[in-house]
C-alpha cells in the first residue's frame, strides 16, 4: 500500500523526523490560509500516489497566500498520469544548500532491510545507479541485531559527513530505519533529504507499507482501497473489492488459472501461439464452486473478451467446483462467448463430466487448449 | 541442509484447521511419518488418530518427530517457525501464504542462526517421491525417478512433475521454493544438494519474474557449480511491467525481474529452455535418455 507524501510525512513526523512546516489543503482557499498561517514563501504540491508530478506541473512555489491560492486552483484542477488531484500540501520553501538521498529497502537477495544512501539526491535512485553507482552507499541491516548507532554513524560518515551535521545525519538514518521496521514498509524514502544551514529536513516523504501486515496496521486499512488509486485501473479497482487477484492487459483472450505461476504460464502459452491476454486472474487456492462464477462471470462480462480460457490444475482446487462454478456464470450470462476449459487433477472425471453435459468441451493439455482458445478468439 | 526421506517424522503445527487436517490426511496416505499435531489449547485431542500437543516441544518429547510443517495463520506463522527451530525441528516447511515479509526477514534469519532448513514460505512443500512428503501437491503426479525440480510456484510445479513422469522419468526429489519476495530455501543451496544426490540425473528448474534468484542460480550453473542437466520454464513473459503477478514476489521492478533476463542468464548457462511447459519434461527426457 502506498501512502500519499502528506500521509507518509505524518508517520515521519510521530517518529521525529524533521520536516518543514506544511498543512495538508483541499481547497484553494485552504491553500491560501495555510500559506498565511506558514507565513513564509511556500511550495505548493500535489498529492498524488504517482511520480513524475514535477515533471507534469504539479509542483508550483508561491510567494504570497494569493499565489498559493491560485498555484492551489491549478493544481486542484489537474489529471496527473490521468488521476485526479484531490488534495495538495503546501509547505514552507527551504535554501537548499545540498540534496541527500536516503531509503530502506526490503532487500530480496539480502534477505533483510538494507539501506541506501547517496550524496547525489534530487533525482531518483535507479538514475542515481545508472549514472553514478559508486555515489550509492548500501547497508544491509542484520536482522538480529537491528540498525545500531554505530551502523548509522559509519553511513553518515560514507557520505562525507563529520562532526555535527554527521550526527544529526546519522539519527535520521536511525529513525526512518525504524519507521521501516514499525510499519512493516516494503520501502521508505526521503528523496530528497535537504542540507540547510541549520540541518537536515525530509522534503519528500514515501512509504510503501506491506499489504501482508495490514492486519498490524489497522488505522491505514481504511485508505487500503483508495491508495491503489493510481496503481490500479478500474476494472482492477473492481477485482480488488470483489477480493478477485486480477491484473488487467491488452488483449481479447480472458484468462482463468489457479496458482500464480500457472496462470502466468497459460498467459506466455496463448501469447506463444499468437493470442493476446486480456487479463491474468489467479483463483488462488481451494476457490469454491461460488468464487469461480464470480470470477468467470467478471471475465465473461468483459466487452473487450473475445474468448475465456480457464485452466485449473485441481490439488486443493477441485475440478468438479470449477465446473460448477463455470456452468452458474454461464447460465447468468448465457452462452454469450466460446469458453475453454482444461482441466487436470482432483475430481477431473466428474468436472469434465459436468462440464460435458452442459455443453461445454474440455481439453487435457494447455498447449491444446491455448491454440483453440487463440483460434476461437479470432474467430475461427 | 536437511531434506526428507521415508524416515522423516513430522509433527504438523496447526494440525485443526481445516487446510491442516485434510494435507495431514493427503501425507498419511502418500506414506509420510506424521507422528503428532500442535495446536494450543487442543493438547490432548487427536486428529484422524494424529495425537495432538499443545506445544513442539512436547510433540518431540512424546512422538520422537524431527521435521515440521506449518499451517499456522499468517498472524502466527512466525511464532511457529521460532518454535519448530528452538526444539529442533529440521527442515521446517512453512506452507502459510501472506506472512510479512517484515516476519519472514526474523524467520530467515534465525534459521541461518541455528543451521534450520527453512522451505518457503507460501510454498507447496517438498517431496521425495515414492517415500515421503512434506506439502501440499497432489500425491498422483509424482513417481520415484531421476528428475530433480526446484519451482517457486506450486500448481505449475505439478503441471511440469506431471510431464516429467509422463515421459517416464519420474523424480527424485521435488521442492517448493514459495512464491515470496524472501524465503529461506534457495536455488542455489537446491543446486548443490542435487549434484552431490546420486538418484538425482538431470533438474527442472522452474522459475518466475520477480527479483534476481534465477540469475544468480544461472551464474552458478555457469560457473560449474552444477554439472548435471538443466532444464527451465520461466513463467512471466507475457507479465505487465510494475504489476504483481499473484505471488507477492512476481513483480518486474524497474529492469529487475524481468522474464527474459533470466531466460538469457540460464540459457548462457546451457540450460534447455522450454517454451512452454511441456517442452521442459521433453528436454530432459532427450538429455537423460
Amino acid at each position: 500500500m502506498k501512502l500519499l507524501e502528506y500521509e507518509a510525512k505524518d508517520v515521519f513526523r510521530r517518529y521525529g523526523i524533521p520536516l518543514g512546516l506544511s498543512v495538508i489543503a483541499a481547497k484553494p482557499e485552504e491553500a491560501r490560509d495555510a500559506s498565511m498561517m506558514i507565513g513564509k514563501p511556500v511550495v505548493v504540491k500535489a498529492q498524488v500516489g504517482v511520480g513524475g508530478r514535477g515533471k507534469a506541473g504539479g509542483i508550483k512555489p508561491a510567494d504570497t497566500p494569493a499565489e498559493a491560492e491560485e498555484a492551489a486552483r491549478q493544481i486542484l484542477a489537474m489529471r496527473i498520469k490521468d488521476l485526479p488531484v484531490r488534495k495538495v500540501l503546501v509547505e514552507e520553501r527551504l535554501t537548499i544548500q545540498h540534496e541527500v538521498y536516503l531509503g530502506v529497502i526490503v532487500d530480496r537477495t539480502a534477505k533483510c532491510y538494507t539501506v541506501l544512501a547517496s550524496i547525489e539526491g534530487g533525482m531518483n535512485i535507479e538514475d542515481i545507479a545508472a549514472k553514478s553507482p559508486e555515489k550509492i552507499v548500501r547497508y544491509s541491516v542484520d536482522p538480529l541485531t537491528g540498525l545500531r548507532s554505530y551502523h548509522a554513524i559509519s553511513i553518515a560518515k560514507s557520505l562525507g559527513y563529520t562532526g555535527k551535521k554527521m550526527q544529526q545525519l546519522s539519527d535520521i538514518i536511525q529513525r526512518l530505519n525504524r519507521v521501516s521496521y514499525e510499519m512493516d514498509a516494503e520501502l521508505t524514502e526521503i528523496n530528497p533529504l535537504i542540507e540547510t544551514a541549520e540541518g537536515f529536513i525530509a522534503a519528500d516523504a514515501r512509504l510503501n507499507v506491506d499489504n501482508n501486515a495490514l492486519y498490524r496496521h489497522k488505522e491505514l486499512e481504511a485508505k487500503f482501497l483508495e491508495s491503489f488509486e493510481g496503481e490500479l485501473t478500474p476494472r482492477e479497482m473492481e477485482a480488488r473489492a470483489m477480493d478477485l487477484i486480477y491484473v488487467e492487459m491488452n488483449g481479447d483472450i480472458g484468462i482463468i488459472g489457479n496458482g500464480a505461476g500457472l496462470t502466468m504460464a497459460t498467459l506466455d502459452t496463448v501469447m506463444l501461439y499468437g493470442g493476446r491476454a486480456r487479463d491474468f486472474l489467479d483463483l488462488g487456492g481451494g476457490a469454491s464452486p461460488d468464487r469461480i462464477g464470480k470470477a468467470v462471470e467478471f471475465i465473461l462480462r468483459d466487452s473487450r473478451v473475445k474468448a475465456l480460457f480457464v485452466n485449473v490444475l485441481g490439488g486443493i482446487t477441485r475440478c468438479d467446483d470449477t465446473a460448477i462454478g463455470i456452468i452458474k456464470a454461464r447460465k447468468e450470462l448465457g452462452d454469450n462467448k466460446p469458453v475453454i476449459v482444461r482441466m487436470m487433477g482432483t475430481n477431473e472425471e466428474e468436472g469434465k463430466r459436468l462440464l460435458h453435459s452442459a455443453g461445454i468441451e474440455t481439453d487435457d493439455t494447455m498447449e491444446e487448449a491455448a491454440q483453440k482458445a487463440v483460434k476461437l478468439a479470432r474467430g475461427v | 541442509m536437511k531434506l526428507i526421506n521415508k524416515d522423516t517424522k513430522v509433527v504438523v503445527q496447526g494440525i485443526t484447521g481445516t487446510q491442516g487436517r485434510f494435507h495431514t490426511a493427503r501425507m498419511r496416505e502418500y506414506g509420510t511419518k506424521v507422528l503428532a499435531g500442535v495446536t494450543p489449547g487442543r493438547g490432548g485431542q487427536d486428529v484422524d488418530g494424529t495425537p495432538v500437543y499443545d506445544t513442539v516441544a512436547e510433540a518431540k518429547e512424546r512422538s520422537g518427530c524431527d521435521a515440521s510443517i506449518i499451517f499456522v495463520p499468517a498472524p502466527g506463522a512466525l511464532d511457529a517457525a521460532l518454535e519448530a527451530m528452538e526444539a529442533g525441528m529440521d527442515p521446517v516447511v512453512v506452507i502459510t501464504e501472506g506472512i510479512p515479509v517484515r516476519d519472514t526477514i526474523e524467520l530467515v534469519a534465525r534459521a541461518k542462526q541455528t543451521g534450520t532448513t527453512v522451505v518457503g514460505p507460501n510454498t507447496p512443500g517438498l517431496i521425495k517421491a515414492g517415500e515421503s512428503k512434506i506439502g501440499i501437491m497432489p500425491n498422483q503426479v509424482f513417481k520415484a525417478g531421476s528428475v530433480g525440480i526446484i519451482s517457486r510456484s506450486g500448481t505449475l510445479f505439478y503441471e511440469i512433475a506431471a510431464h516429467v513422469t509422463n515421459q517416464g522419468l519420474g523424480e527424485s526429489t521435488c521442492v517448493g521454493l514459495g512464491g515470496d519476495p524472501i524465503v529461506g530455501l534457495d536455488y542455489i543451496e537446491l543446486l548443490k544438494w542435487f549434484e552431490r544426490d546420486p538418484e538425482t540425473r538431470g533438474v527442472a528448474l522452474i522459475g518466475e519474474i520477480g527479483g534476481n534468484a534465477e540469475e544468480k542460480a544461472a551464474d552458478f550453473i555457469a560457473s560449474g557449480g552444477f554439472t548435471k542437466p538443466v532444464a527451465a520454464y520461466i513463467a512471466g513473459r507475457a507479465a505487465v511491467p510494475g504489476k504483481r503477478m499473484g505471488h507477492a514476489g512476481a513483480i518486474i521492478q524497474g529492469s529487475t525481474g524481468s522474464a527474459d533476463s533470466k531466460i538469457n542468464a540460464l540459457r548462457g548457462a546451457s540450460a534447455a529452455i522450454g517454451e512452454q511447459p511441456v517442452d521442459v519434461a521433453k528436454a530432459l527426457k532427450k538429455a537423460l535418455g
